[in-house]
């Protein structure tokens, strides 16, 4: 055995001894690309360069997948196709209803909170992103999607599907992005309880189907049921967008702490195209920056700061252009902080965006754009 | 021969690649072995001077980019599995396709246990159990996976 053990190292030559000097010397460079990674992202731009390379793959990937989809789709029958049309045209028409009152709504809500204009819609821009690949292990709950810095697409930015958050956005390539979904066991969101104003953490529990609020305490008051809605706090997710929905609580004598499960409302694994999502900087419902959590108000915009006390008269001149919220040649003062002269078209579809689904045509006029608006994220 | 291997090794890697990112579904996502590990292990065992470390490395660095929470901790845990079974590939090769794959098992497990020390040193810790399931899995289709890779080939150097 000893003769055969050293007879081993022979047929390599004179590498038998510099395979351990090699192993040293590669061993080095990962310790040290993880120290950079880790400690001072100095490869931030390494990984640029390493995810471009690997998207044509993941692409080829996912070929055979969209491939089936184009050919199911191109496929169709005729009465599927009919079928469908008419779904959508009454899903369009029940969400018209519901939003027929929004505009009214917001001016009110504007009035209620003391403000001398209605709030222009959080959102300030979308972008329609295609699912490339996706993860959905224990370990890793990850999207990655078809834009990239190429299309303006920053770190931290917030996803969503028409149901709900999805997640932010990680590592940002030339073309593509890796999301971290809100179910990742290392993702967590601050939620709030929609029924009682109760702010806590939803943590990611590594299935797409379920979340843990692993820090409420026993007597809280929370039941099945109960919607959890985004809390603005974080610096990531503007406030007030719907989370999840609390499916089990369970309230044990002897823990201090509730054990709360909720379910997503996006369909993580279900969608095929997803929001990424620009969030207007100075809105008092923006995701707070991170630094100053509280700080929120005073950060903002001068002219959506609550004033001291607002006429009631504001209210009696009814209509009037200064109060007609949605019109895009009234853009209640804060895009001056924004690029020069946003397209009415654009200003409308972030006006229509939060309620209903964003209208194609005119979202799809969005990626022309220029990219810069989004980065005045903190 | 030895262009030829090579050559070999770097398909059968590109397969392996894309077998270990391709979308599956959550329970056989669990189950699914570590092909690219496997493909690496298989080549530094029986073709040592075509694959090695540097083979190695580089696919580690590859699944860093696809799954990796910290750039160059599969490199890490690729390298050192890489580097043990060149320097064993002499007795390692001359066993039959089960023994062999009663030492795949605990350099699966070593593989996994470096990931799982870097994870939680990198503040990304994973505990689940299922983490570990790969191995055993990994373990039972190697001597299929080296079937495969090694058909009908002259590489015995």
């Amino acid at each position: 055995m000893a003769a055969f053990g050293t007879g081993a190292g022979r047929p390599l030559g004179g590498r038998g001894g510099s395979a351990g000097f090699r192993f040293t010397l590669y061993a080095l460079l990962s310790v040290i690309m993880m120290y950079l990674d880790q400690r001072a992202h100095y490869l931030e731009q390494v990984r640029y360069v390493l995810q471009a390379a690997a998207y044509p793959l993941q692409l080829a990937v996912n070929s055979p997948p969209s491939a089936w989809r184009f050919l199911k789709e191109s496929v169709q029958t005729r009465e599927e196709l009919q079928a469908e049309n008419a779904q959508l045209r009454a899903s369009a028409r029940d969400l018209e209803l519901r939003a027929m009152r929004y505009e009214a709504l917001a001016r009110e809500n504007g009035e209620l909170r003391g403000l001398r204009e209605a709030l222009p819609p959080v959102a300030d821009r979308w972008l329609p992103a295609e699912i490339v690949n996706i993860q959905l292990s224990s370990l890793r709950q990850r999207l990655l999607l078809n834009r990239g810095a190429a299309n303006g697409v920053f770190k931290g930015q917030a996803v969503l599907d028409d149901k709900g958050l999805i997640g932010q956005t990680t590592h940002v390539g030339p073309w593509s992005v890796e999301v971290i979904l809100i179910t990742d066991p290392e993702h967590a969101v601050p939620v709030r309880v929609d029924r009682t104003g109760l702010r806590t953490i939803a943590v990611g529990a590594g299935d797409s189907t379920s979340l843990a609020l692993p820090y409420l305490p026993a007597n809280a008051d929370i039941r099945t049921g109960d919607l959890l809605v985004s809390s603005g706090l974080g610096g990531v997710f503007p406030e007030g967008y719907p989370v999840a929905r609390v499916t089990e609580v369970h309230r044990d004598a002897v823990q201090p702490l509730a054990q709360v499960r909720a379910a997503p409302l996006a369909h993580v694994d279900s969608d095929s195209e997803v929001m990424l999502v620009w969030f207007r900087a100075d809105h008092p419902a923006a995701p707070a920056p991170t630094a100053s959590a509280g700080g929120e108000l005073k950060s903002g915009n001068p002219a959506l700061q609550p004033q001291p006390a607002a006429p009631k008269s504001h209210a009696a001149p009814q209509g009037g252009a200064p109060h007609e919220p949605a019109t895009p040649h009234e853009p209640a003062a804060p895009p001056s902080h924004r690029e020069p002269a946003p397209l009415p078209a654009q200003q409308t579809a972030a006006a229509q965006a939060p309620e209903a689904p964003p209208s194609v045509p005119a979202v799809e006029a969005a990626p022309a754009a220029p990219a810069v608006p989004g980065q005045g994220q903190p | 021969m030895n262009a030829d291997s090579r050559t070999r090794l770097l398909l059968t890697a590109l397969v392996a690649l894309i077998l270990t990112v391709l979308p599956l579904p959550r329970w056989l996502d669990v189950v699914r072995p570590a092909f690219l590990v496997l493909t690496v292990l298989y080549w530094s065992v029986n073709a040592p001077r075509a694959g090695g470390l540097a083979i190695g490395f580089f696919a580690g660095l590859m699944l860093d980019v696809f799954q990796g929470p910290v750039l160059g901790e599969h490199a890490l845990a690729l390298s050192l599995v890489t580097y043990i079974a060149v320097r064993e590939h002499q007795r390692i090769r001359s066993k039959p396709a089960i023994q062999q794959a009663l030492i795949v098992f605990p350099a699966l497990m070593l593989y996994e246990l470096v990931l799982f020390m870097i994870d939680g040193w990198s503040g990304h810790p994973v505990t689940s159990p299922l983490r570990w399931v790969h191995t055993v899995s990994g373990a039972l289709i190697w001597p299929p996976a080296a079937a495969i890779l090694g058909y009908g080939a002259g590489h015995r150097a």
